[in-house]
């Protein structure tokens, strides 16, 4: 699924990441606390976050993670999106709420959930 | 080569940065993502420990042909009991850290996880330092 699927589904905004619209993720990741992405995520995820402050960034850059999507109306300060920008990411936020975010990603295709086995 | 990082007790919006930095540093080094990825994250959880409970401290990185060993030190209260800190989703850490998305439990495991090699030395009162050895050429986890 594109950045830019990806947007219309969750009628997001676009914040950071203007050239890589094209770019194809096939799992998603959704949390609120980094360590549990550091501790789960296997694949390259989109990362649907209620999470705005630099530990997300930073998380996702050291997970090689490039799509970020803050959820519930969040939105990103400047200084966040300059982070992005420099890390090549692309940022999104959508009014939608986490559960219904992965909702619309999970019913419009993507199914991957990008994490290691949990025993 | 050796690289020294100051990690600041005092502003959360910096916790973080000297694992980046590293991040940097071993990707310019063209050591292997995998290896780079474990690296980072293992190092990443002692730097936010090292601010969430200990009031900041010293990170340290040492870059050797087969591995890389981080030693991150502190002056802090000490863990009073590892096995319980070594526990996934045991946490201490006060709520205004939760909200800052830390304090899941799951750091020490996650070194635990992404290093080869990990030592915690610790004892109440006379802080923490927490040596993690990376070998190369082995990939992600």
């Amino acid at each position: 699924m594109t950045v830019r699927s990806i947007m219309e589904i969750l009628e997001a905004r676009l914040y950071a990441g203007q050239d890589t619209l094209d770019l194809e993720v096939n799992a998603a990741c959704g949390a609120d606390l980094m360590s549990d992405v550091m501790a789960f995520v296997k694949e390259k995820v989109v990362l649907l976050t209620g999470l705005v402050n630099p530990q997300a960034i930073r998380t996702a850059d050291l997970m090689d993670i490039k799509v970020i999507v803050f959820v519930r109306g969040k939105s990103p300060t400047e200084d966040l999106v300059a982070m992005a920008e420099e890390n090549g990411m692309v940022l999104l936020g959508t009014k939608y709420s986490m559960f219904l975010a992965c909702g619309r990603l999970y019913e419009a295709g993507l199914r991957g959930g990008g994490v290691r086995e949990i025993d | 080569m050796k690289l020294r990082f100051e990690v600041s007790g005092e502003d959360f919006s910096l916790a973080g940065r000297a694992s980046t930095e590293l991040k940097r540093a071993l990707g310019r080094l063209g050591i292997d993502p995998g290896a780079v990825r474990r690296a980072a994250v293992a190092m990443y959880e002692a730097e936010i420990n090292m601010v969430i409970h200990a009031g900041g401290g010293v990170a340290e990185a040492e870059i050797l042909p087969d591995r890389v060993v981080l030693v991150l030190a502190d002056r802090g209260p000490g863990i009073p009991n590892l096995e319980l800190a070594m526990r996934e989703g045991w946490s201490t850490a006060a709520d205004r850290f939760r909200e800052l998305g830390f304090g899941a439990g799951m750091g020490l495991p996650n070194m635990k996880r992404n290093a080869d090699e990990l030592r915690v030395e610790s004892s109440p009162g006379s802080g923490t330092t927490v040596t993690m050895t990376i070998l190369l050429g082995k990939g992600a986890p």
